[in-house]
Order: C-alpha cells, then structure tokens, then sequence
C-alpha cells in the first residue's frame, strides 16, 4: 500500500541484523580481552529473542485454544487472538508503565503479509476462482470503490452536521482518505473467519478473492487522497487530478503488480525445471521468489498483494508438476506454518497495540457513524451489485448469500497499518481516525467473526464439505464437460468457458512445454491423476494396517505407472514389483529410482494422450494468430475418425442386416450420408484455416464425387476398419460381414523394447515404414487413403499458398526446426497431391533414410502420413513417433 | 429467419412449451429459430444427420451418444417439442423454482432428471445399471488412444468398485446419484440461455 516507510523498516531490520552479526564477530576477535566466562549479552540478542518469544508465545496459545474444542467451535481463533492479545498488552503497559510491542505497519508490510498472501494464492483453487473472477473484479473493484467514497462522504456531512466532536480537524479530502483505508475487506480476517465458517465454495471465493483483489484499489486511492491532504485542502481543485490520471494510476498499480507477479511465476517455473539435482532447495526458490516478487512489486509500489497472489496461482501449476513429491510436502508445510504463525501474530499484536491509549481519541459520533455506515454501505453496495451480477451468472447468487457476502466483509490490520502509517502532521484527526480503526476492526473480527457462524447456520447457507475427489467425481465431471459443450453447439450458444479453453490450449502447447519438465509433461492426465492419488492412499492405509493380506484385493493395481518413474518413490512400483501380493517392505522403496528407463518407457506408453478437451466452440480466428492447431487438430481428427466409424457401424447394423442385399441406390445414398457429416467440418477446418471459401466448397464437391465414386470400397472398408476396432476392444459386433484381412496392431512391447524416444530417430523411421508397407495390404491402403486423405486435403489444398499452415498441420515436428522445415517443405506437399505415390516414397524411404538430417527429420513426417492412412488403431503409434522426434 | 420462426409457432404451442419446460417466451423463439436452422429437410423435424452436420458435434467425444438422447426410443425424428424437452435438462435451476409446490410434476431440470440424463448417456442397453462394459466404452471415448485397454480397466474397476454398493459389479442410478451427491451438479449440468 501506500508504504512509503518499507524501506526504513528494511534498513532497521538491517541494522538489527548487522548488529547482532557483528557482537559475537568483535567478541571473538582478537582485541577482546576474556575476562569473564560468561557474560549477560542480552543487547546482542534482545530483537530476534524478542520476536521468538512472541511468536512462541502466541503458538502456545493458539494450543491452549484448541485444548477445548468447546471454545474454538465457537469462538474464532482470531477473536481469542485479538483478546490474548489485549491482556498481555494490559500486562506490558502495567509492568513498563508504558505501551510497547506495536504492530509496526513496516513490520506487518514485509513479514507478516506476505507469507499469508502467498499462502491463499498459491492454495487458491484456481478453476473456482477464475470462473468467477468478473463477480470478484467487480465486488473488489466497483465494491470498493462504492465503498470508499460512500463511506467517506457521508462521514463527512455528519462532521459538516456539527454531529462530532470539534476536536475533529478533518475536511472532505480527510474523510474520503479515511473511508478508503477502512472500507477494504480485509484478506487476512476473512480467511481467519470463513476457513472456520466452512460456506459454499463460490461464496468463499467471492469474498476472498474481492479482499484479494481490492488491494489495488486501496492503494490508488489511499495515495491519491493521501496527497490530497498533503497538498491541503486549499490547493485542491477538480481539475488537479483529473479522473483519466485516477483511471490510468489504478490500472497501473493492479496491472503492473499482476504483471509483476507473472514474471516471476514464469521464473519461479522456469527454474524449478532445472533442479532435478538439487531437489534440496526447490521449496527455497519458492518462498524466495514470491518473496522478491512482492518486494518488487513494493519497490515500484505497485500493488503487492496483487503480485504475490497472482505469482501463487500462476506457479502452482508448474512447480507442483516440476519438484519432487518431498519438496512439494514441505512447500506445503512451511508455506502453512509461516501464513498460520503471521497470522496469529498480526491479530495478537492488534489487541497489544489497541492498548496503547497514546495513539488514540475517541469521538462517539465518528466510530459510532463508521461502524454504521460501512455496514450499511457494504449491504447495499452488495445488493446492488449482485443484481446487476446475477443478469450474467449460471447460478445466481441468492439473498442469503449476499446476506453473508455484506456481512462477512471484514475489516483488519491492513486498515490498521495503514491508519499508523499517517501522517499526525498533515492528518490532523489521525488520533481519531486511529481509535475508529480499531474500533471498527475489533468489532468486525470479534463480533461480526463471532456471530457469523451462528449466522450461516440459521440461514441455512450451503456449506462446503470437504472430502476426497473420488475417480467417480471426476470421470462424471468430465462427461458433464463433453455434454455441455455438445449442447451448447446444439443451441449455437457460445459458452463462457471460451476464453478458458483457449487458455488451456495456449498453456498445453506453449507454457507447459517451456516450463515443466519433459517427463512431467507427458504424464498429465487428470483421471489418471485422481487415480493413482486414490491408490496411494490405500496403499498407505494399506500398510498403515500392518500389510494384512485381507486388503491387498483391493490394491490389485494393474501396471500402475504414475509419477513415480520420475520422482523418486513410490508405493506403486512396489505394488507393481509384488503384485497383489503383501510385500509392502519400506525398505525397498528407496532402490526404485536405478528402473527409470523402464518405468519411461512403461509412462511414456501409458499417458502420452490424455483426456479429450471438451470443445465449447470454435472461430474462423480461432488458431489462426497464436495457437496452431496441430495437437488440437489431431484431437480433433482422431475424435472425428471415431465418430464416423461409429456411426457407420451403427448405420450397418442397423440397415445392412434388415436388408442383405446390396442395392446400388442404397449404397449411393449411404455414400452422400457418409459424405455430408463430413462436410461440416471440412468447412470448419477450411475456415479455421483461413482459406477461401470457394476453394472449400470446390474440395467439398470432389469430395463428395469421390465418395460416390467409390461407394463400395468405401463401405467395405468401414466394415473392416469397424471390425478390426471391435476385435481390439474384444467387443460383440458383426465379425462376419467382412471376411477382410484384418490388421494386428504391432505390439506395444516391440516398441518398448526399442525405447523409441532414445534410439536413432532414422532406424525408428526405417523400422515404421517397412512394417507399413509389410502389413497394410494395398486395397486397404488405398481405401485409407480415399476416406483420411480426403479429409486432409479439405484441410490442407496442395499448392505453395497454404505451405505454413499446411506444415503445421500435419507435422508438429518440423515446427521445432524451422530453417529445415522450409527445405522440407516441398516434398512434403507433394505428398499430399499424390497420395498414391506415398506408399512407394514410404518404401524407397527406408533406403535413403540416413542420409543427412534433412532426411532425419523427414522420417517422421511420412512415418505421419504412414501412420494415419495405416489403421485408426495404430493412432497411439502414430502419437509416439511424434513424440519420440520432440525427445 | 426470425419473423418466419416466429410466425411458424403458434403461441399456444408457445405456451405448452413454456409450461412444460419452463422456458421463457423469447427464449423458445430464439431456439426455434435455431432449430429451424439446423432443420435442413424442413420437415418440422430433426434427424439425426441434422445433428450430425453441426461441427463442433463431430469432434466431441461423447457427441454421437448425446445426439441419440435426443431421439426418442425407436425413432429417428425428433420435433420441436422433444427438441426443447430435452434442452430443458440444461436450464439452470432459478430461485423461484426451488421453492414450488413439490406435488406438482418433477420439472426436467431437476437435479435427478440431469443426472438421468448424464446416467442414460452412459446405460445403453436401458437396464438402469452401467455396467463394466458399458463404462469402458464411454472411458474409451473420453481417453485419448495412449491410455491401454488395461489400464482403463482398472481405471473402470475401480470406478465401479467406488461406486457399487450392492454387490452387483454395475452401477444403478441410485449409486450413480449417490456417488454425485456431493456435486454440484445444478451448475455443472446447467448453461446460460440467452433471454
């Protein structure tokens, strides 16, 4: 905030630091004569002695609170905080005759906050949070706004209503600076208060996130009328600061400070990839990183909160995917225990320095007025947003839970610190504003804090119940996902989830990349996740009860790969080693790591691929700028393939058994059957292309003459292409319509034995096209090629116009070499034009593979293009070898 | 396209509809207009391929299994009525209806009626239980083709296992609802209809 004091706070800090290094340093040294063997050094040690024994002392509190659970159930922890905190106070200014011990705001500034604020943004659920993020802008923006200025006008004609005391030196400019510092939510008494409340997730991440959030604006604000005041009143004009400098100096604190915060998430990430050898310290990087990021964003005093909260949910993602499970344990401990025991000690200092009847005057009319006017204003500012909110939100948000909303806005230290932080010179009724502030904190945290559970319950207001995220949960969830998005294409209704998915998608294919680590960027899978989470925990449990052989059914886990063949341990592996047998000995764990090449190649088969993403809608622009669509695309085409060949299977049992035989008529009009769905998304993937329209539906027409064309071998290969599916997935189906040559995928294991990613990428590509040319029979082949090139040609026309898209299209892998990409660049779209010549390029391939690099890098390519006409089962193959040249 | 959709539907139709599904006026013609739209045979009826022709759908996984929850058992076409019967699954549920007179008809965008509908998308054989079968094939089509059949028989395993409380290996809609009871599926199961 407004802290123009950090850096003497620093250089006090400093100073006491020095201090305290440099007595024992002279001790030592030569020149100090020994003539005692022990001596009193209490000055030496006095500041951090002092502050282990408050912090000691507040964490033995904090046990003797929860000795009665009677008491904490009740009473928030932050009120008996507040109170301890008041008798000890008490007990210093009876003993030393005078108040010490303040919470000092340079103190609470750059210690006590900034591990609390860390703490929330980095344990922040960020699905939750950024699926409301406009109710929470808007509360913590327009609220506080609405707030400030409300608060402080009105305050300001009871003073001009000769309503208080005389004493109160303050004009407009005064209050409105008052009312900004005590209208923000405050985010440390909020989390202190809801955390026990247990509300609804929504409504808990709309309160905190607003007093998150409304940093910014109480930072612009309380500088701005800070110096206003300064300035004096009789200097003031209108046009001194004129609305636009307000605007552009608020967006300037919050986005800069975002910004900041974003830089070094992206740091925090970025580096976190790099200590796989010194896991010892990855938990440092964190706590220091979001450290200096708020320190940075204080220095250029932009809002500090902002950058901390947005570092915390930005990073989380990445480091929790890069460290080792241990550091992500401490990580969590540490950054819980530093947020737990700053808080407990800014609430006890609150009560300590409360006590201090220096700072204060007490006006009845002001504290009485502030209380009711920022009650009464949070309500209505509430009301009144939430109905304009509720126009827009999925589930509006009811009269109770604005109830709660208006009444858990609570106000804490930061007010505090920043009221402290006046100026008595230029501030004149400081002393009142000082005993209003804590009065109004006192009464929002100890009373509003205490009656607020009570509150919540006779409202009924749904409460949160945490429990473990079942494999149900999260499978069904995911449907719910495919199911909305499908419904909303029906309707032609564009989701909000738009902006998200493109964000996910930018964060797949550019982010996660740079900033994860490569054996943690494949195995991203979240069913897979919830999954193997659920079997550790009963693998712990399991031998938490001694390895009974009675629970091993349970943990029959069949050829568990998880995250473990990267990090270090895992119950798994064992699990895996002893099958469902009962050797769970903990001795073993530790001698997993020497497998790991064989536990990657395991991975690497299992969770390359991963969930679809569910599609909320698509635009002509859509990939056109900045995110190309190749691993979209693949999705999508694969997602597609398996579409049609369903529907054709259905349309064949279906009709082809009712009537045997085969009558052209009705093979034709199966043929414009198959042909038009296909249309709708060649057009899309035309225009997702940005090609001419004309060109599109000129594709379309020979499309659909060729399909007609080949009307026969179109369906007989659907039905062999459905039977082989079915016979991999051992499913019923019609087995005797087509007596096709089947085709048997190569086994997964010839490729694990290669560990393809490490050997030479010319043998791979060697190795793929002669097995093509092997299997795959020609009428197979070419019936392939009929139905897939079809689709790629839609989406790709031969011809040099179309060549980037064309490239990224069909070969991700080029796009990691872009200067050998160009000198591929033709023969690949010749390729295309000729598809039936590719089966001769696939075998003449095998004799100039190793040639030179150029040629490397083409092996994949046409291992592609192999691939995709071979067989829909061999897809994962096809997914390998992309992968395998990215390694 | 609007005037004509508006002069196509008759208003006590309109009114039917809105009794019945609980959509507001301007939003039946709005999706009237839309149904029209996709109604390429303008018959007054959807097929299947009507369906089939939107984009989006052909790449969504669960696509062709939402499409047939469309479609009444046994037939092909699907009216204007049954069109909107089903979208009304999706309504989000509002203030006022949460607290009506409970012995009138279940509304369709009750949280049961959404989770049937979730849970009939997955029991193709209408037998009320999902069974092993029948959740591989949905997880099948969710995956990407990396994930091996094993595992996602194990993933299916346990997915039953969690879920099953009788014994029966298969998931009924009251252990399907039991397992969800801690979803919000009121929002997870709503979208936002334009007014």
């Amino acid at each position: 905030m407004g802290r123009g004091g950090a850096t003497e706070a620093a250089r006090e800090v400093g100073a006491a630091g020095r201090r305290g290094h440099a007595a024992p340093g002279g001790l030592s040294g030569p020149a100090a004569p020994r003539t005692e063997l022990l001596r009193w050094q209490w000055r030496e040690v006095q500041a951090p002695c002092l502050v282990a024994a408050w912090i000691l002392v507040a964490s033995l509190a904090k046990i003797v609170f929860h000795l009665s659970r009677k008491v904490t159930s009740i009473v928030p922890e932050s009120c008996l905080l507040i109170l301890l905190g008041l008798g000890l106070g008490g007990i210093v200014l009876a003993v030393a005759k005078k108040a010490e011990y303040q919470l000092e705001p340079n103190m609470f500034f750059l210690f006590l906050l900034p591990p609390i604020v860390l703490d929330s943004g980095y344990f922040m659920p960020s699905r939750l949070f950024f699926d409301n993020i406009g109710a929470i802008l808007t509360y913590a923006v327009v609220g506080t706004l609405w707030n400030s200025f409300a608060t402080g006008t009105a305050l300001w004609g009871l003073h001009r209503a000769g309503l208080m005391d005389p004493g109160v030196e303050a004009g407009l400019m005064d209050f409105l600076l008052f009312g900004s510092l005590i209208s923000a939510v405050d985010p440390v008494a909020v989390l202190a208060v809801f955390e026990e409340v247990h509300v609804n997730e929504t409504l808990f991440i709309i309160v905190f996130g607003e007093s998150l959030l409304n940093d910014a604006v109480t930072v612009v604000l309380y500088k701005v009328f800070n110096s206003f005041v300064e300035l004096g009143p009789a200097h003031i004009h209108a046009t001194d600061y004129p609305l636009h400098l307000f605007l552009s100096s608020f967006f300037l604190v919050s986005l800069g400070g975002t910004a900041v915060g974003l830089l070094f998430a992206f740091l925090l990430a970025l580096i976190t990839r790099f200590t796989k050898r010194v896991r010892i310290i990855e938990p440092l990087f964190v706590f220091l990183l979001a450290y200096v990021a708020y320190l940075a964003a204080e220095m250029v005093s932009l809002s500090a909160i902002l950058a901390v909260t947005f570092c915390g949910i930005c990073c989380k993602k990445y480091v929790e995917a890069n460290i080792s499970q241990k550091s992500r344990t401490t990580v969590k401990y540490t950054m819980k225990t530093l947020a737990s025991s700053s808080e407990t000690i800014i609430f006890m200092f609150l009560g300590i320095s409360a006590v201090d009847t220096s700072k204060w005057t007490w006006d009845t009319a002001l504290v009485l007025g502030t209380l009711f006017f920022i009650l009464l204003f949070r309500a209505v500012g509430v009301v009144l947003q939430t109905y304009v909110l509720n126009r827009f939100r999925l589930i509006p948000l009811d009269r109770i839970d604005q109830v709660v909303m208006s009444y858990g806005g609570l106000r804490g230290a930061v007010a505090f610190a920043l009221v402290i932080l006046l100026d008595r010179e230029k501030v004149k009724a400081k002393d009142y504003f000082v005993a209003t502030t804590i009065v109004v904190v006192f009464f929002t945290v100890i009373v509003q804090g205490l009656t607020i559970k009570p509150l919540v319950t006779w409202l009924k207001v749904k409460r949160s119940d945490h429990h473990k995220p079942t494999l149900n949960e999260e499978l069904h969830e995911h449907a719910f996902d495919h199911i909305l998005a499908a419904v909303e294409d029906i309707v032609g209704h564009h989701g909000y989830h738009y902006w998200r998915d493109k964000w996910e998608q930018f964060d797949k294919k550019y982010l996660s990349q740079l900033l994860m680590r490569k054996s943690a960027y494949r195995l991203r899978d979240e069913i897979w996740d919830v999954y193997y989470k659920l079997n550790i925990r009963d693998a712990i449990s399991f031998v938490d009860q001694g390895g009974h052989v009675h629970s091993a059914a349970k943990l029959a886990l069949p050829s568990m790969p998880s995250r473990t063949s990267m990090s270090e341990s895992s119950v798994t592996n064992l699990l895996r080693e002893s099958g469902s047998g009962a050797c769970l000995d903990l001795q073993v764990i530790d001698t997993v790591r020497s497998r790991r090449d064989k536990e990657d190649a395991a991975m690497h088969h299992v969770l390359r691929g991963s969930l679809y993403k569910p599609r909320r809608r698509y635009k002509a622009s859509y990939s056109r700028h900045f995110i190309s669509p190749d691993k979209q695309e693949r999705q999508d085409k694969e997602i597609f393939r398996q579409n049609m060949k369903r529907r054709l299977e259905t349309f064949k049992s279906t009709k082809h058994n009712v009537c045997s035989s085969k009558s052209k008529a009705r093979l034709k009009e199966k043929g414009r059957k198959k042909a038009s769905p296909s249309q709708a998304p060649a057009l899309f993937l035309a225009l997702r292309f940005g090609l001419p329209r004309d060109a599109v539906s000129e594709e379309e027409e020979s499309d659909s003459s060729e399909t007609e064309k080949e009307d026969d071998e179109g369906i007989v290969f659907v039905a062999r292409a459905t039977d082989e599916v079915l016979q991999g997935k051992t499913a019923p189906g019609s087995l005797d319509v087509c007596p096709s040559p089947c085709i048997i995928p190569p086994s997964p294991t010839l490729a694990e034995k290669e560990l393809p990613w490490k050997g030479d990428q010319a043998d791979l590509a060697v190795y793929v096209s002669s097995e093509t040319t092997k299997i795959v029979p020609v009428d197979m082949q070419k019936a392939w090629n009929q139905s897939i090139s079809s689709l790629e040609s839609i989406a790709s026309p031969p011809g040099t116009e179309s060549g980037p898209q064309h490239r990224r299209f069909a070969c991700p892998v080029l796009e990691e070499q872009p200067q050998s990409a160009s000198q591929v660049m033709p023969e690949q779209s010749s390729c295309f034009q000729f598809p039936s010549h590719v089966s001769k390029s696939g075998r003449s391939q095998s004799d100039s593979s190793p040639d030179g690099p150029e040629q490397q890098e083409l092996q994949p390519l046409m291992a592609t293009e192999e691939q995709g006409r071979m067989a829909p089962s061999v897809e994962p193959r096809w997914l390998m070898f992309n992968r395998a040249s990215h390694l | 396209m609007g005037s004509r959709a508006s002069t196509l539907l008759r208003d006590e139709e309109i009114e039917e509809i809105k009794k019945e599904t609980g959509f507001s006026h301007s939003q039946i013609t709005r999706l009237y207009s839309r149904f029209t739209s996709l109604d390429k045979g303008e018959n007054g009826t959807l097929s299947r391929e009507d369906f089939q022709r939107i984009p989006e759908l052909a790449i969504n996984p669960l696509g062709d299994r939402i499409i047939n929850a469309f479609f009444p058992e046994g037939e092909d076409q699907v009216n204007f009525r049954g069109f909107m019967r089903t979208l009304a699954h999706f309504r989000p549920i509002e203030d006022n209806e949460k607290s009506k007179d409970q012995n009138g008809p279940e509304p369709l965008n009750s949280r049961s009626n959404k989770l049937h509908f979730a849970f009939r998308l997955y029991d193709l054989d209408k037998d009320d239980k999902i069974s092993r079968d029948e959740l591989l094939q949905v997880l099948r089509m969710m995956v990407g083709v990396n994930i091996s059949d094993e595992q996602l028989g194990s993933i299916a395993d346990r997915t039953i296992q969690e879920a099953d409380q009788d014994g029966d290996s298969a998931i009924s809609f009251a252990e399907f609802v039991k397992v969800l009871e801690k979803v919000d599926v009121e929002q997870k199961m709503s979208i936002r209809f334009l007014h």
